[in-house]
């Protein structure tokens, strides 16, 4: 389903060339729980952001379904963004002026879908995530698992094949953390393929498949054969 | 993205900044106002002259003694003769021509006016009955000139409304006697008040027969004849025949200027319409200052909301979505402040009319459209830029940090 062929990005500080991916090959199939750990500066975040779309590579191919989407343009992977990929930060990225509903609705609107689907759909996902009571209030109202729970929902709106998650768990306490990691990973049950950078071995031990990534390769790629 | 989603939103991020989104209306609105105002003062100006010549009547020709000659010498000059001046034949001649309504003879000078113990120097107007028609005046009380002969004499006169106060005050004037120079004529007439009209003041004048004014002035010449076309179309072939007729009356020599209020008229149409595009156009000097002003305060939007921008693309919006949210924004702002100015400026033009009562101001139509179309276009093209580095935004730069 993913597909990385010889991934290189390589960014330019000053005039020094910098790279933050190096020949990457990497092959994700549907359904996948992948947790991706490495220091920080290893390319974590570079990886997720081009598995994204947010960012182009300077060299290699991409295939997200069987497409090269590293050829399209910035509309066509805006579109694909919009209808296979969801992500989670660990800012949580709402949009402070709008309640919990209108930042859920946010993908919804962008997509075009009319008023009457998508207000059903925003009233299920505040069920769902237990949000029902807040779904009026804006996000300085809301606590921090409360906000990462309306950044989730807001993340599946469009039923995303691929959930890419960047530190979901960086700005909040243990338990909210486990808390959301268990959203989480309900939704890979109902077969969304989920992508998550973290630095936390214990988190990332949680996943099925632990990448490893050190300066910008992938240097350990292990499977968890247990269920725990 | 729909348009009432795309509108919505914009709203929604204008109200998120309230304040600065009403210091940006408030700068739009005043460019607004200040072009309508401007060019409601200017057009003023405009009905006020255009109304004045009006006032002196309608289709008039005029026909003044002398020529002058742009270019040339005048062969009469070589030969020390001056121009001839205008007599009564020549305005009862020129009602051979089958373009003219009816003609009025007109003399001036000043002359001792007195009644009872009360004098003062007024201007004397000698002419005859059809004045009245031509000049659009209105009678007080009694009646104008009678309709005679114009080669005859009468002691007959009628007083502009202020001579009336101050030489008779309370008492009746129709049938006193009036003493002109060493002359007495009886008031058969009061015209009412109307003021000046084109350095002319009607109030000041005593009217007389034009052949009396020919003795009291001891004088054949005329000062003017005014020629009423018969309508609007008439006023050319009016004017020709003019100068055809004086021209054949002094033996062949075109000795006179004819002009056409209406001609005078267009020119000042032209120059006050000019001047009021000018000022207008200053006046839009300042919405341009107000787009600027939008573009900076977007370019600032944009840097402040570089994280959403980031957020929105990554929630999947394309560029052309980014650019379209903050068109709209900058549209409905110029929207709103340009209707607010409209308003601004109908009111301000509202005060200056009350406190100016004889300029009949009124922006213009044209001028009105201009100043909202010149309000949303500065808006939405100083918002090109800015919108253009919203939607350029690199996406994982505007998530990287909060």
């Amino acid at each position: 389903m993913i597909e990385f062929t010889d991934v290189s990005r390589i960014f330019m500080v000053g005039d020094q060339e910098v790279a933050a991916l190096r020949n990457v090959n990497l092959r994700l199939e549907a359904g996948e729980y992948v947790s991706i750990m490495g220091p920080s500066g290893s390319g974590k975040s570079t990886l997720l952001n081009l598995i994204g779309l947010l960012d182009r590579p300077t060299s290699g191919t991409y295939r997200l379904d069987g497409q090269d989407v590293t050829t399209l343009g910035d509309a066509q992977q805006a579109q694909v963004r919009s209808e296979k990929i969801g992500f989670v930060f660990q800012f949580f990225h709402l949009v402070p002026r709008l309640t919990a509903a209108m930042n859920i609705e946010l993908p919804l609107i962008l997509a075009g879908i009319p008023a009457a689907e998508r207000k059903e759909r925003v009233v299920r996902l505040l069920e769902n995530y237990g949000l029902a009571d807040r779904a009026d209030h804006r996000p300085d109202q809301l606590s921090g698992g409360q906000r990462q729970r309306v950044a989730i929902a807001r993340a599946t709106s469009m039923h995303p094949a691929v959930l890419l998650a960047d530190e979901p768990t960086g700005n909040l306490d243990q338990a909210t953390g486990k808390e959301v990691l268990n959203l989480l990973e309900q939704l890979m049950e109902q077969g969304v393929t989920l992508i998550m950078v973290t630095h936390d071995p214990n988190i990332g031990q949680r996943a099925m498949r632990q990448l490893h990534m050190v300066d910008g390769q992938i240097v350990s790629d292990s499977r968890r054969q247990a269920s725990s | 993205m729909n348009l009432g989603d795309t509108l919505l939103f914009a709203s929604g991020s204008l109200r998120g900044t309230r304040s600065r989104t009403i210091l940006m209306m408030i700068a739009m609105s005043i460019g607004v106002a200040a072009v309508v105002i401007l060019t409601a003062l200017g057009e003023g100006a405009r009905r006020y002259v255009v109304g004045q010549f009006s006032s002196l009547g309608t289709n008039l020709v005029i026909v003044l003694p002398g020529r002058s000659e742009t270019a040339g010498i005048n062969p009469g000059m070589l030969l020390g003769k001056t121009a001839r001046d205008l007599v009564l034949d020549d305005a009862q001649a020129l009602l051979r021509s089958p373009a003219v309504r009816r003609i009025a003879p007109l003399t001036v000078g000043a002359a001792q006016a007195s009644h009872g113990s009360l004098n003062r120097e007024v201007v004397v107007m000698g002419t005859t009955s059809t004045m009245l028609e031509i000049r659009h005046m209105d009678l007080a009380q009694g009646q104008f000139l009678p309709q005679i002969d114009p080669r005859l004499a009468m002691p007959v006169c009628v007083l502009g409304a202020t001579i009336k106060k101050e030489l008779f005050g309370t008492q009746p004037a129709l049938g006193a006697w009036l003493h002109l120079g060493n002359r007495r004529f009886r008031v058969v007439g009061v015209l009412a008040a109307q003021g000046e009209s084109m350095g002319m003041n009607t109030d000041d004048l005593v009217i007389i027969p034009v052949a009396s004014a020919q003795q009291l002035f001891n004088s054949q010449a005329l000062f003017r004849i005014l020629v009423e076309a018969k309508n609007r179309d008439m006023i050319e072939p009016a004017r020709r025949d003019a100068e055809q007729i004086i021209k054949q009356q002094h033996s062949g020599e075109l000795d006179v200027t004819v002009i056409t209020q209406d001609a005078v008229l267009a020119t000042f149409d032209r120059i006050l319409r000019a001047l009021t595009l000018a000022v207008g156009g200053i006046a839009a000097i300042s919405l341009a200052v107000a787009g600027i002003l939008i573009m900076n305060v977007m370019l600032i939007a944009v840097a402040q909301r570089t994280q959403e921008i980031g957020l929105l693309k990554a929630l999947g919006a394309a560029p052309a979505q980014i650019r379209q949210l903050f068109f709209t924004e900058a549209a409905l702002l110029s929207t709103v402040g340009g209707m607010a100015g409209l308003v601004l400026g109908e009111i301000g033009s509202a005060i200056i009319g009350k406190l100016y009562p004889v300029l009949p101001v009124g922006a213009p139509w044209w001028s009105v459209l201009a100043a909202f179309g010149t309000a949303l276009g500065t808006g939405i093209l100083f918002s090109v830029w800015p919108a253009r580095r919203a939607a350029e935004l690199d996406p994982v730069a505007a998530l990287a940090r909060r």
